[in-house]
């Protein structure tokens, strides 16, 4: 098959260009968006390639649209993706709970602005990763990845379909404004090197009469898609094994719930992806992710340069969250700090995983400024002086 | 015409598990549903290449009941998601069922634009003035005057006249008719099926629980008869003034023309890409 960029070799792009290319080499044949900054270059890149591909990229007439029409593209089994930012992405709550209920894999970026409301269009922050998890009603489970380089925002889009793909859910990539338009080197592999995942699909009628139900025992329902002879059908209301509406009966709603909070947490090993630096001795624990991680590794060969015996956590899955990590590294060290582009987020997590074994504190900024490396080291020092 | 027993439909097509409907007595939904089922019977469309979306409320639960692929969506949202349907797999056929207050309120914004795109979709609309599943409310539909919980007092507001939105928008065919027009409801929803781009057949629709009951027509013949004193037949409007068609609702064929529909624009487009690029051959 061409594509319409280079592949097997390395190239020189910005973040968002780096998550198109990367959905086209995971499959993805359908985008559906709205324009908004800093997430447009993704539509820009998509709108560019889909039509050469034989894929579909349109423009939808708002957010709440843009999700609604990839989560129809992939009930007709095609691998689908929407972009955008803070504002969008609020749209977007409504459909991503449609989407975790009737269990429909989809990629959904957010390249994080600073916000409320309007707030920085132009400017990064992290001020979503909540909203990213919580953000739509009633009990849930999803995945949200989070990517702090340009090769991880590709390396990422990729690992997000394949994850949707296999445990038929939402992903939301949290990318950022720095990440989206900061550009550098990326290496673009071979399509045939690429691993893909494809969602389970109903082995013969029988498995395909009971599309929400787990019938495999690994909580994952094959997806019976649409335009095959199945005819599916399918709610967002509180639906038994067949995708009946179920509405008033306490168990069926608990069973449904429960199974779709259990497939993402009980395989909470298989999507968790983390890296450490220095962390195996380290007295003092640094926890970050997406962009402030590249900060935060500076800061730990400083403060190691000044005899503080500091190591990096940096989190490429914020959901699900390893808190059973967490406290084992709140054993070992006697503060943790968590520098991130909010006023305390992941820090919370941080916070009930660490169990009141370690000292957490945050390290806020937000404003639409990265945290340097010398802002990092000099909160870590002034806590470490208080002691 | 010879037409089917109802049963005769009802084994065809429903999925037996899933009745009795949630409908109350006197609801016009089931029969718009009949005449959906019986133009794609009359038509001989295999059950496994159309695709059946909806929003929420009282007309959205029929893709539940009919035994096709059905996507049962948020509140206004069902051509949204027709969208990636369509344009993702365009040769299957989309039946989109919705509500006036699905359609016109918190869907307004697709539909238009589903229309302006003129996505291949034909629109199933039940039309009966009020939000009847959440208990009477008044919709952007009841005319002026007439109550609802949420207008105790009488509408205030001016109604969406949605067949004539959908005409302005683009659409390529576009008729309405009350549940008592059985065959000519039966006969443009056979059109609309068979139309490539946008259509839309609109039915008047009784609810005498919610609607009716607080508009002293509590039953679904006093609905039907006050259908026939309030609606005019297009071809006799025609000649009416703009004072004899005040309160009055057109009914009948709106429009009936042949736009290329998105996904055949889609398909040149891709074409124009492609030559763009000099990616052809």
């Amino acid at each position: 098959m061409r594509y319409p960029f280079p592949v097997g070799k390395s190239d020189f792009i910005q973040g968002d260009e780096a998550i198109a290319r990367a959905a086209i080499l995971a499959g993805c044949r359908f985008y559906a968006g709205y324009p908004i900054t800093p997430a447009s270059e993704i539509f820009e890149a998509m709108a560019l390639y889909m039509p050469l591909v034989d894929g579909v990229s349109v423009q939808m007439e708002d957010e709440l649209a843009s999700i609604a029409a990839i989560i129809g593209a992939s009930w007709v089994g095609v691998k689908a993706m929407t972009a955008t930012s803070g504002p969008g992405f609020s749209l977007m709550m409504e459909n991503l709970g449609y989407a975790i209920m009737t269990e429909t894999p989809i990629v959904v970026v957010n390249v994080q602005r600073g916000g409320p409301s309007t707030g920085q269009p132009t400017l990064p922050a992290q001020g979503d990763v909540m909203q990213a998890i919580w953000g739509t009603h009633g009990d849930h489970s999803l995945i949200v990845l989070t990517p702090a380089t340009v090769q991880e925002a590709f390396d990422m889009t990729i690992r997000a379909f394949n994850l949707a793909e296999k445990y038929r859910t939402p992903v939301v990539l949290l990318s950022d404004a720095e990440v989206g338009h900061m550009r550098e080197r990326v290496n673009i592999p071979n399509p045939e090197d690429i691993e893909l995942v494809y969602r389970k699909l109903p082995a013969n009628e029988e498995e395909a009469k009971y599309p929400f139900g787990d019938i495999h025992g690994d909580l994952i329902p094959p997806m019976p898609i649409f335009g095959k002879g199945y005819r599916t059908y399918v709610t967002g209301l509180t639906h038994d094994e067949k995708g009946r509406p179920k509405t008033v009966d306490a168990e069926i709603h608990q069973k449904l719930i429960e199974r779709i909070v259990n497939k993402i947490e009980k395989n909470k090993k298989d999507i968790i992806d983390y890296e450490t630096f220095e962390l195996d001795d380290a007295e003092v624990a640094i926890i970050s992710y997406g962009i402030v991680a590249r900060s935060a590794i500076r800061a730990v060969k400083m403060l190691r340069s000044e005899g503080i015996k500091a190591g990096l956590l940096k989190l490429n899955v914020v959901w699900p969250f390893d808190f059973e990590m967490i406290e084992k590294i709140a054993e070992q060290v006697h503060a943790i700090y968590v520098p991130e582009m909010n006023l305390g987020q992941v820090y919370h997590l941080v916070k009930e995983g660490a169990n009141g074994k370690a000292r957490v504190e945050l390290i806020p900024k937000i404003g639409g400024e990265v945290h340097t490396p010398q802002e990092i080291v000099k909160a870590v020092k002034r806590c470490e002086k208080c002691i | 015409m010879y037409l089917k027993l109802s049963y005769e439909i009802r084994d065809k097509y429903l999925r037996k598990d899933m009745l009795p409907t949630i409908f109350c007595p006197g609801c016009g939904i089931g029969s718009v549903l009949q005449y959906t089922l019986r133009a794609i019977d009359e038509l001989g469309w295999s059950k496994d290449e159309v695709v059946w979306v909806s929003g929420i409320g009282c007309s959205s639960r029929v893709p539940g009941f009919v035994d096709f692929d059905g996507l049962h969506t948020t509140h206004g949202r069902a051509l949204a998601f027709a969208t990636g349907i369509k344009m993702a797999r365009p040769d299957l056929k989309v039946i989109a069922f919705m509500g006036d207050g699905d359609t016109a309120a918190i869907g307004g914004n697709h539909f238009i634009h589903a229309i302006r795109r003129n996505l291949d979709v034909t629109v199933i609309l039940i039309n009966n003035f009020t939000y009847g599943m959440t208990g009477g409310q008044v919709a952007p539909t009841t005319l002026k005057g007439l109550r609802g919980t949420t207008a105790p007092y009488g509408q205030f507001e001016n109604p969406f006249d949605i067949a004539e939105l959908a005409v302005a928008a683009g659409a390529n065919y576009v008729a309405r008719w009350t549940v008592f027009n059985y065959l000519q409801g039966i006969n443009s929803i056979k059109k609309a099926l068979q139309k490539k781009g946008f259509s839309l057949v609109e039915f008047l629709s009784p609810c005498p629980i919610s609607f009716g009951r607080r508009n002293r027509m509590k039953t679904a013949p006093e609905l039907i008869k006050w259908y026939n004193k309030i609606t005019v037949p297009i071809s006799k409007a025609k000649k009416m003034s703009p004072e004899e068609l005040e309160g009055k609702i057109i009914i009948g064929e709106f429009v009936d023309r042949d736009r290329p529909s998105l996904d055949e624009e889609y398909e040149e487009y891709k074409k124009r890409a492609k030559k763009i690029m000099g990616w052809e051959g």
